[in-house]
Order: structure tokens, then C-alpha cells, then sequence
């Protein structure tokens, strides 16, 4: 058996390192290595709980209107109040636009550009791919970044800027929108919609966001005119990556969106084809294999704690093993449209489990199902009406802030004592994805996902591997925050 | 000239600031402006093997640095080890090829708060001993010391903010490609003066309201934040209200308090961000160069004179009043 440390992985938020066991032409084993620390849970306490909201957002630089989104809810938790509805829907609207801004870097910027890789150079699609997708010279990244730079103008009107605003608050919104500012959101969700049905889709968002099944899919393949998620369904039909990357298949989400009742999708946890209710009080985190001092048994992330250790036997990641129940969970768009209920991405699974294609699909079809409800949660706003609700946690109170960021599931659990954070533990989507082992040896579900690729022990590290890693659009500063 | 960008204890932030650049494409303008990207993080084909070599290169000399870019704060623990953040794929800490390459390199740019300073990293009790390059908060040192400069005599260049705007970073990256960047051209912690050389408060929308001490008092009201809301924009170095961030957003114009993020130690600022500290109600905090006596004396005059109108609307979340219409008699 060979070992190989391979990294770093860019194209991936921050820095990220994998472990290899190989024998006899495939991975036997991988490990996940974070091996960045920066240590935002130390640096919370003894604050002052609002002062997390800058903070939090801080964390990380694409998914930093989640961070804020969940550090007010948990304030707003630990107060007692829900912001009106003017406030709940610039909530949303902010975080969908990150959450699409994401979606939509992640496919051209960081995912498509491994495809142009010499490795294909033989494939029917290559010279196309190049032509495309290659990272920075590309013809769709060039397009790509003026549009999704006017689609953030969004940003501009509701959050100030992005990253790193403080518009999101418990209350509500700190940005009242008056009609003017609402006309100039409506073009721009206008614009963007007519670049992705354009450039992405080929066609209206809604004929992709109604598909029901893997062959209502190959159907609308067909008709094709044009767009670049044809030209992926192309790749992975040719490189069958329908069957590449199959994780833990158990698939949690903490829901976004709220609405006047409930959220838009839902929380819950999608496995073996039922729908099983999110049970938060099951969370733990595991320290067996991470650089940090174990504090008895896995933690509820209420009574977690982080303090860093740099030396420790069987430790090999900054990363904790978050677990739900003791299993090993995936989050990200695919888990999170599961759970909702999406036809379509409940008939990929079933058929072939999560997988990359799945995953890049779920993306996109989220992305097709989210800006109409911008434009619906956009029109129902109304001037004049309240925007935020002021709010003061008491001295002594605790909260939790459940939210979904593009990648996935992100927790924030808050702990307040004589009017400071006594305890801020952070759970993020890549937490979950890229865990180590826990104490009980399962893998993580990147290094299930991994195991069973073939690989040599001196070639190249083949494509394959790259598309499974960023299949699951990690995020390595939230990793590890 | 060529550029290679890195990342450290930082959020990656700058980099997608930066990518909502409103110039057209950013890559294509950066060509167009004789920028050659040798590897960035987020945004380059190459990785693994191919980009440590790459480095290895640029540490060694074999391949010159017009440009060192660096993204997050420098993490000097565990105990002076570095360890906190190792370069993937192998064992050498981040700071030691920071400081390799930084000495080898034409130029070197601080891109955001958390590498000209330290920054949020360093918040809190700074579990990872995060510095910046050259600055330690407010006290200059940092990673590379005091006494550094590149080969043409400059300091690391700061671009400071958290995160900055993408034509801070652009417009400094082209300044240097065509030779217009020197030591007349940086403020005194070496930020570049085009940006530095202003105050957030110019521009501010909420100037009426400042001018007559009309004060937010809470998220939402439509009011000046300095008084109660905790905006450092009178003091803060940065044009974010002339040049505005995404299309026609400002900290302020979002209806927050400006943090002062480009500025050394902003991350502790010895109270509540959103919140004022005053002694005997007025604010510790003047405006930058206004005398003290001078600024109670106006403030007290504007408040006793502020029109009902501007009261009004100062804490509210619309405009309930608005100017009134006047007639020119014939």
C-alpha cells in the first residue's frame, strides 16, 4: 500500500489537503485535512453578543451573509423576537443572493474549469471545454463576471455591500427600501434572469425548475438549444459522473427561507428514500481526530468547546466530526432539495445516489427555483411599513441559529452569561462534508465519497478526484473557522 | 508584470470582493492592463503538484515575483511555529514561504485588513498569534518587521479594509504595473492615498442629518449613526462613499455603522461596534481634525436649530416628512 498527500486543492474557498492509502490502483482510505486554523469560537467570548454579527460574517468571504443570517437568528432566539415581514423578506432576498452568486461561481469559476484539463484532451467535448470553461481565459468565466457582478448590485441596495454587511439583524433589516430602490432590485433580478436563461439554461428557468424525473431531464436535453448546463450534462453523460462520488447517502438540511409560516424548504433528513423530521438535539461534535483537547464524550455543540491542540496522537485535520444521531450526514443543495421534496433530485438519487452530476444539478436547479421567489418575495415588500424591531438579549439566555448556506447545513449555537458570549460554537456545511474520522472510525462523507477511485500511486492525480472534491463546493474557512 | 497571489488566516473575502470588480471582466481587464496572474487560490487552473512547484520556484528565485499578493492575516502560533496553517500538501508553514518569497519579490501587497494589520484574526485574545505583514495592529513590525522594503524602496503596500473595494485592489495592482506607485503616492501606513486620502464620511447621504445632530436611534431610522449607532465614518480612511460597492452601496447608505475597517486595530474597538461611547453624552470619538470645543459648541447649535423636518425623519424608517415646496411670488 502507498501513501500520497496531495494538495493544495485550490479553486475551493481556502486550503485543503487529502490523504491517500492506494493499493492495487485505488483509494483504500482518504483523509481530509483542513490545515488552516484561525480560531473565531476563542475569539467570541467574553464579547458582546451583538458584536457577533461583525464578527461571524467574518468567518468567511462567500458564505458571509449566511454567517450573519444564522449569528441573527441566534440572537434573535435569544431574545424572543421575529422581525416583521418587510424584515423577514430582505432576509431572504440577501441570502439568496449569495446563496445564487455562490451557486453560480461554484459552476463556472471553481467546478467547470477541471474539465478542460489535458487529461481529456482525446474527448469529443475538449476543445469546446477549453474554449468554455478553462479557468480565467475561458469565454463563459469572462461572461460570467460582469453579470454576476450586476446581479450583486442587489447587495448594494439591500445589504449595503457584500461581503461583510450588518444589514442582517435579529430585528430585521437595517435597510429600509423605499419604491425607487425596489424598481432598481426588479431590473436586476430581471437582468439576471435573462443572462441565465441565455448563457446557463437555454431556455426559461421554470421549464428546468419543473423537471420531474431523470428522463423528464434527458427530454429537455433534447430540445436543446443552447447553455452551458447542456454542455455539463454532456460531460457527465460521456464521463458517467452519475455514479462518481456517492457519499454517506444520508442527506440533512436545515432549512431556509422563512416564510409567514415555516420555510421555503424545509429542514429534515433524506434517507433511504424517506423523510425523516431533523432531530437538532442529536447533533454532536467529535474530537477523536482533530486537533483539539476532547472534553469527555462527543458534545452537543450547546456544551461543545474549541481549544487547539498542536500535537495529538490520531489527529489529523483542524476540522471536527460533526455527527446527527452518531451518523455521518451530506449537506449542500442536493440534500436540501431532497428534503424539500424536488422531484427531480429525489428520482437522481434514487437511481444513482448522491453523486457529482447530481450534486452540480441540484445547484443549478436551485438557482432556477429561487430567483422567481426573489422577484415574489420582492414584490411583496412594502414601503413604510417596519423594517426591524429593536432587540436586547437578557444577561443570562442562550440561543440557536439554524440556516442553510449554498454549501449546506450551518448552525450557529450562542451562550450568553453576565451579558457576554460565554460559548459561540459553530457547525458549518463543510464541517459536515469534510469531517475526519469520529472516535467510532467512520469516515467523513468526502473520504467515503473518495474511497474506491481509482488512482495511481505516481501518476497525476486523475480528474476524477478533483470533480468529487469540488462536487461538494467546499468551503475551507467555514471548515474550520 | 506578473503577480502570485496567496491566502492565509483570512476569510477569502478580498478575493470575492474583488470578483464583483464592475469593469467589465475582471480577468479580461487585468490582461488588458498588462497583469499576468502566475497562481491565485481561487481562480487558477493549476494546483497540487503543479502549484507547489510553482511556489517552490518563486521562493527560490527560478521564477520572479513582479507582484506578492497577500490574502488573510500571517499566523505566527503555535508558539512561534506557524503550525496553524501549513501550505496543503506539505509541511512548511504558511509564514515561512510568505517570508521566503516576500524577500525576493519586486513588490509586496497587503490585499485587506487581516494582512496589513492583522485584523479579525487577531480579535479577541488572538488565539493564533495573527499579525500582518507589517504591521502588528497599530504598532508596525508585523511578520517582515519594521525596517522592511522591496527593491525599489517601498514598504508592503496596504490595501487596507475588510473586505477592500475590488478597484482598490485593481487600481493598485495597475498603478504599479505602469510604474505609478512610490512612496508619495502612500499615506503613513502605507496605504495607497488614492483611496486613503478620504474620509467615508464624504459623501455620506446622511449628511443633512449629521450636520443637525439628527441621530438614528435605532436600526432602520434614517438618521446620522454617529451620535448613538456607533459610525466611525468621520474618522475612517476610505472613499466608500464616492466610490461606491456594488453598484451604489455603502456601509452607510446600507443603514450600519462604518467599523473604521481600514484602519490598524478596528477588530477591538473598546466598545459594542453599533453602539456610541460618550462621556457626559457626547461622543469620545470627534470627527478627524475638528477641534473638540468647537465640535460641542456646533453640535449644540445644529441640535437647537435642527428643522422638524429632519427630526422627523431622523428616526424613522421613511420619509414622513418631506422639503417643503416654495412658491416664488409674482
Amino acid at each position: 500500500m502507498t501513501r500520497r498527500i496531495v494538495g493544495p486543492f485550490n479553486r475551493v474557498e481556502g486550503d485543503l489537503e487529502v490523504t491517500l492509502d492506494i493499493d492495487a490502483g485505488q483509494v483504500v482510505a482518504a483523509y481530509v485535512n483542513s490545515p488552516l486554523y484561525r480560531g473565531f469560537e476563542q475569539i467570541l467570548q467574553g464579547k458582546q453578543p451583538a458584536d457577533a454579527l461583525v464578527l461571524v460574517p467574518r468567518i468567511c468571504g462567500i458564505c458571509s451573509v449566511a454567517q450573519s443570517a444564522a449569528a441573527a437568528l441566534a440572537l434573535a432566539d435569544a431574545a424572543g423576537i421575529a422581525p416583521p415581514a418587510n424584515g423577514r423578506h430582505a432576509a431572504n432576498l440577501t441570502l439568496a443572493a449569495e446563496n445564487l452568486a455562490d451557486h453560480l461561481t461554484h459552476f463556472y469559476l471553481f467546478f467547470m474549469p477541471d474539465f478542460a484539463r489535458e487529461e481529456y484532451r482525446s474527448r469529443r467535448w475538449y476543445h469546446g471545454a477549453v474554449e468554455r470553461f478553462r479557468a480565467t481565459v475561458g469565454s463563459a468565466p469572462n461572461e460570467v463576471l460582469p453579470a454576476r457582478a450586476r446581479f450583486m448590485q442587489a447587495m448594494g441596495l439591500l445589504a449595503g455591500k457584500w461581503p461583510h454587511t450588518l444589514a442582517v439583524q435579529p430585528g430585521g433589516s437595517t435597510r429600509p427600501l423605499q419604491s425607487s430602490e425596489i424598481f432598481r432590485l426588479h431590473r436586476i433580478l430581471r437582468e439576471f434572469r435573462a443572462f441565465l436563461e441565455k448563457t446557463t439554461f437555454g431556455g426559461p428557468l421554470e421549464d428546468f425548475a419543473t423537471l420531474a424525473s431523470r428522463d423528464r431531464l434527458d427530454a429537455w436535453r433534447g430540445q436543446a438549444r443552447d447553455g452551458d448546463l447542456r454542455r455539463f450534462l454532456d460531460i457527465a453523460d460521456d464521463l458517467d459522473l452519475w455514479r462518481l462520488g456517492r457519499g454517506t447517502d444520508r442527506f440533512m438540511s436545515f432549512g431556509c427561507y422563512a416564510l409567514e409560516e415555516g420555510r421555503l424548504f424545509p429542514p429534515g433528513v433524506w434517507h433511504e428514500g424517506r423523510l425523516h423530521a431533523l432531530d437538532v438535539g442529536g447533533i454532536t461534535e467529535d474530537t477523536a481526530h482533530s486537533w483539539y483537547a476532547a472534553i469527555g464524550r462527543p458534545q452537543h455543540p450547546a456544551d461543545g468547546g474549541t481549544l487547539p491542540v498542536a500535537e495529538k496522537d490520531g489527529a489529523y485535520s483542524w476540522c471536527k466530526s460533526p455527527r446527527l444521531g452518531g451518523q455521518v450526514v451530506e449537506t449542500g443543495a442536493l440534500a436540501r432539495q431532497a428534503v424539500a421534496g424536488h422531484p427531480l433530485v429525489r428520482d437522481l438519487i434514487a437511481a444513482g445516489g448522491g453523486s457529482v452530476a447530481a450534486r452540480v444539478v441540484a445547484r443549478l436547479l436551485e438557482i432556477a427555483l429561487v430567483l422567481p421567489r426573489m422577484e415574489t418575495w420582492l414584490n411583496q415588500i412594502v414601503p413604510g411599513e417596519p423594517w426591524c424591531i429593536p432587540s436586547q438579549p437578557a444577561d443570562e439566555t442562550a440561543g440557536v441559529g439554524l440556516i442553510e448556506a449554498a454549501r449546506g447545513s450551518l448552525g450557529h449555537w450562542l451562550t450568553v452569561r453576565r451579558g457576554r458570549i460565554h460559548n459561540y460554537q459553530i457547525i458549518a456545511p463543510t464541517t459536515w462534508n469534510f469531517s475526519p474520522r469520529d472516535a467510532a472510525g467512520q469516515p467523513g462523507a468526502l473520504e467515503q465519497a473518495l474511497a474506491g477511485l481509482p488512482v495511481g500511486a505516481d501518476d497525476p492525480l486523475p480528474a476524477a478526484i478533483h470533480h468529487v472534491v469540488r462536487s461538494f463546493d467546499p468551503c475551507m474557512v467555514c471548515t474550520v473557522h | 508584470m506578473n503577480l502570485l497571489w496567496l491566502q492565509s488566516g483570512g476569510c477569502g473575502g478580498c478575493t470575492l470582493s474583488w470578483l464583483g470588480s464592475e469593469q467589465g471582466s475582471l480577468f479580461r481587464l487585468l490582461a488588458d492592463e498588462g497583469i499576468n496572474i502566475l497562481w491565485h487560490p481561487s481562480l487558477s487552473e493549476a494546483c497540487l503538484d503543479d502549484a507547489r512547484e510553482l511556489i517552490a520556484r518563486c521562493a527560490d528565485g527560478r521564477q520572479p515575483v513582479d507582484v506578492l499578493c497577500i490574502e488573510g492575516s500571517l499566523l505566527r502560533g503555535p508558539r512561534g511555529s506557524g503550525g496553524f496553517h501549513r501550505f496543503g500538501g506539505g509541511t512548511k508553514p504558511m509564514v515561512d514561504w510568505v517570508r521566503q518569497i516576500a524577500g525576493r519579490a519586486k513588490h509586496v501587497v497587503a490585499i485587506g485588513s487581516c494582512s496589513a494589520w492583522g485584523g479579525i484574526t487577531a480579535a479577541g485574545m488572538n488565539p493564533t498569534d495573527a499579525c500582518g505583514l507589517q504591521y502588528d495592529g497599530e504598532a508596525a513590525g508585523g511578520l517582515l518587521g519594521p525596517e522592511f522594503r522591496d527593491p525599489g524602496g517601498l514598504p508592503v503596500i496596504n490595501v487596507a479594509g475588510c473586505p477592500p473595494h475590488p478597484d482598490w485592489i485593481t487600481e493598485t495592482l495597475a498603478a504599479l504595473a505602469h510604474g505609478r506607485l512610490g512612496a508619495a503616492q502612500l499615506d503613513d501606513l502605507g496605504r495607497p492615498r488614492f483611496y486613503a486620502d478620504q474620509l467615508v464620511h464624504h459623501g455620506c447621504p446622511r449628511n443633512e442629518y449629521y450636520e443637525f445632530k439628527a441621530s438614528a436611534e435605532k436600526h432602520s431610522d434614517q438618521g446620522c449613526l454617529m451620535e448613538h449607532l456607533g459610525c466611525g465614518g468621520t474618522q475612517a480612511h476610505a472613499d466608500c462613499n464616492q466610490r461606491l460597492w456594488n453598484g451604489e452601496g455603502s456601509c452607510l447608505r446600507g443603514g450600519y455603522a462604518c467599523i473604521r475597517c481600514t484602519e490598524p486595530g478596528f477588530e477591538e474597538p473598546g466598545h459594542a461596534f453599533e453602539s456610541t461611547p460618550k462621556v457626559a453624552g457626547i461622543p469620545i470619538g470627534l470627527p478627524a481634525d475638528m477641534p473638540k470645543a468647537w465640535f460641542i459648541a456646533l453640535a449644540a447649535l445644529s441640535k437647537s436649530a435642527t428643522p422638524a423636518r429632519v427630526r422627523e425623519n431622523a428616526t424613522a424608517d421613511h420619509q414622513l416628512r418631506a422639503p417643503s415646496v416654495k412658491r416664488v411670488k409674482k
